[in-house]
């Protein structure tokens, strides 16, 4: 694996100057993954219509230094399984130089739990040697912050607002992660941008397993999460380590925790810092439904462990 | 070397398919298209074609995958009907947008609901704004002709946009006809080797394909778009010609027949102009200067072309087979109407609209057609404009 020395030092693929908002998570790992990828190594990128799209291709700019295609929400998963079927085909009829090029596709998690979640099935159960990376930052930024299945439940969002009756949103979120284990791909992961070298990590394994590959990748929305932009690292690590977020790996079925926390953060710490879960703690604490948060998140964590095969510390 | 073959005309479509060896197909299957999609697979299956073949999940990925295909390089066709045209809606716009030069093959099936699996044209119709050139054929034999000009016509540079080559769901999908199909290497040769100047896996020289366009840029992206339909008009007469040449089978925008000495005339696209021809033909044996206009382009639409061709008749029939839902009338009757507007002396216009979810349109509907436009010539006027044909009211 790639020292962060050496990933220092590698010509970067994604480039400053795009008009995502400061402290915005979504560039972070673009960066992140584009960067675990071998310099050497040509990548074509596909991404769903959001913020990541909207912000870095405004005609006649691109952010991007490499080839990149949008096309529309649903569809980044078809479409980048397109671009690597055209470079079957081509490189089958001597049209293109024979040489290694990798396909990635991004979403958020609307464009890759909601509305792309169709496209994306298909994509992974057709094989395609693609690397599809999901964003999540918990709703539907970009049209300004509605509920998504990604979102949490009690998250106030312009959707599920907080109200006098309903404290946010009624439903607990969709296990996207495992559902995309379910589909027995080689190779399917949960990382965070808060831990730079595990996300490498899995990105290099998920570039270098043929066939396809999927990563969830925490990326903090600081509006989304009423968090000041200099701490999206920091509320993207506590929920690494409050078990909201685990880390863990589906290589070939096999599957694995790449990070125990040595001490668990509190849950309900992690929401009282965010804006968008207020409600829970004021005007009065709501005791009850903290203790439903936080039983569901024990739940998840629990379960994992169990298919991790590990005991909770 | 001519070969005479019996062929339904989703078995002509997927032996032009074949010959054609695309690079890339992604489809996937809806009734009445699904034999092409079945046939192809054999294709593939017995190493008849080495085209890589996406097995989609839907129409809507379909359009997708083509659209990742095309602008990565590749050479990229798909096939479907009705309410697969309707689900990919989106992305078909998105395709001609970005100037892919994607050829689908749509059997035009009726739009639900209620749902119907047969013939009429709304599917097609409902896209008729989205920047796709669209042609239309009479039989299987028009069908396949069509299908081997559709990539020279969609990647000529002065075009550069998606082809949808329409033809009628079972009438001309399911009936067996004879057909005269091209040998391999003709249909090589006429379709030669695509090689765009931009494209995603040239990754010397990236690309951004589909980025945010604003209200600095979009407006003028659009022009260029229909410009480029603009100048498809004389590319699909150049290459209808050129193919001609080759299998003594030459087309244009659209056909006429009988039409220069008649008094009165039937515009209609697809399958129902065989119909009107064989009417036309028995009124001829009676005397009655009757003709027809056939029309193949509906995108781009010939509108000059149209109004010279039909100025002297004293009174026209607009068949369509869907209808607008407009309160007034369907989409080939109001474009061909404006098109005769400029005309000093305008001929007298009514619309049928017949044929919806594949109710039969026999040789006695179309007999009426004449004879009302007899009636309309006698009184010197249009009367009822838009009337519905072999429809029980």
């Amino acid at each position: 694996m790639a020292t962060l020395k050496e990933l220092a030092q590698r010509p970067e693929r994604f480039t400053g100057g795009h008009r995502a908002c400061a402290g915005c998570g979504a560039p972070i790992a673009v960066r992140q993954v584009l960067m675990a990828l071998d310099p050497e190594v040509p990548v074509i990128t596909a991404c769903a219509t959001g913020c990541l799209e909207v912000t870095t291709t405004i005609y006649p700019y691109t952010a991007w230094r490499g080839s990149f295609i949008h096309s529309a929400f649903e569809n980044a998963a078809a479409t980048i399984s397109g671009v690597e079927t055209a470079y079957l085909a081509l490189k089958k009829r001597g049209k293109i130089v024979d040489k290694p090029m990798k396909f990635v596709a991004f979403g958020g998690d609307g464009g890759t739990y909601d509305i792309g979640f169709q496209s994306l099935s298909g994509a992974m159960e057709r094989g395609h040697d693609i690397v599809y990376i999901c964003y999540d930052n918990n709703a539907y930024a970009n049209t300004g912050i509605q509920r998504s299945s990604a979102t949490p439940r009690g998250a106030s969002t312009t959707t599920t607002p907080a109200g006098k009756v309903i404290p946010g949103k009624p439903q607990n979120r969709k296990d996207l992660t495992g559902i995309m284990a379910a589909h027995n791909i080689p190779y399917v992961a949960q990382a965070s941008i808060s831990h730079y070298m595990d996300l490498t990590r899995k990105v290099e394994k998920a570039f270098n397993t043929p066939g396809p590959a999927f990563i969830n990748i925490l990326s903090p929305c600081r509006l989304t999460w009423g968090t000041p932009p200099e701490e999206t690292i920091d509320v993207a690590r506590q929920a690494v380590e409050c078990c909201f977020w685990p880390l863990y790996e589906v290589e070939n079925g096999n599957w694995r925790l790449t990070y125990q926390p040595r001490e668990r953060a509190s849950y309900s710490d992690w929401l009282k810092r965010q804006t968008r879960f207020k409600h829970l703690f004021k005007p009065e604490v709501k005791q009850e439904l903290l203790q439903e948060l936080q039983a569901e998140v024990e739940e998840r964590w629990a379960k994992l462990q169990a298919r991790c095969g590990s005991e909770n510390k | 070397m001519k070969k005479t073959v019996a062929y339904t005309g989703n078995e002509a479509v997927a032996f032009g398919m074949k010959q054609i060896n695309p690079d890339v197909v992604a489809a996937y299957p809806i009734t009445p298209q699904t034999e092409i999609v079945q046939i192809f697979s054999n294709f593939v299956a017995d190493g008849l074609v080495d085209t890589e073949f996406v097995t989609v999940e839907s129409e809507h990925s379909a359009m997708s995958a083509v659209i990742g295909a095309a602008a990565a390089g590749a050479r990229s066709m798909t096939a479907t009907s009705s309410a697969g045209l309707a689900y990919m809606h989106e992305v078909v716009y998105i395709a001609a947008s970005m100037r892919l030069p994607i050829v689908m093959q749509v059997v035009n099936r009726a739009l639900s609901g209620p749902i119907n699996i047969h013939c009429d044209h709304s599917d097609a119709m409902g896209e008729r704004d989205s920047g796709w050139i669209q042609i239309y054929a009479e039989n299987a034999q028009e069908a396949y002709d069509n299908l081997l000009q559709a990539h020279r016509i969609a990647e000529h540079p002065d075009v550069m946009l998606p082809v949808m080559v329409c033809m009628d769901g079972f009438i001309i999908s399911h009936a067996l006809e004879n057909i005269e199909l091209n040998d391999d290497a003709f249909v090589q040769d006429f379709v030669g080797s695509y090689q765009p100047d931009h494209y995603l896996l040239d990754v010397e020289n990236p690309l951004t394909v589909g980025p945010l366009d604003m209200f600095d840029y979009y407006f003028e992206h659009k022009r260029h778009q229909a410009e480029a339909m603009r100048k498809a008009k004389q590319v699909i007469i150049d290459v209808g010609k050129a193919y001609g040449e080759k299998t003594n089978r030459s087309y244009g925008l659209y056909e006429t027949y009988q039409l220069a000495d008649a008094e009165t005339a039937i515009v209609v696209m697809g399958s129902t102009a065989g119909t009107a021809k064989a009417v036309v033909n028995e009124l001829r044996k009676q005397g009655q200067k009757v003709g027809l206009l056939k029309l193949r382009s509906f995108r781009p639409f010939p509108h000059q072309e149209l109004a010279q061709e039909l100025q002297h008749l004293k009174a026209i029939a607009v068949l369509d087979r869907a209808d607008s839902f407009n309160a007034f009338g369907a989409p080939l009757f109001t474009q061909t109407r404006a098109a005769l507007y400029d005309l000093p002396d305008r001929p007298q216009m009514i619309n049928y609209i017949y044929g919806l979810g594949g109710r039969d349109c026999d040789l006695s509907q179309i007999g009426q057609v004449y004879q009302d436009l007899q009636q309309v010539v006698a009184q010197g006027h249009g009367g009822e404009i838009v009337r519905y044909l072999g429809v029980r009211e």
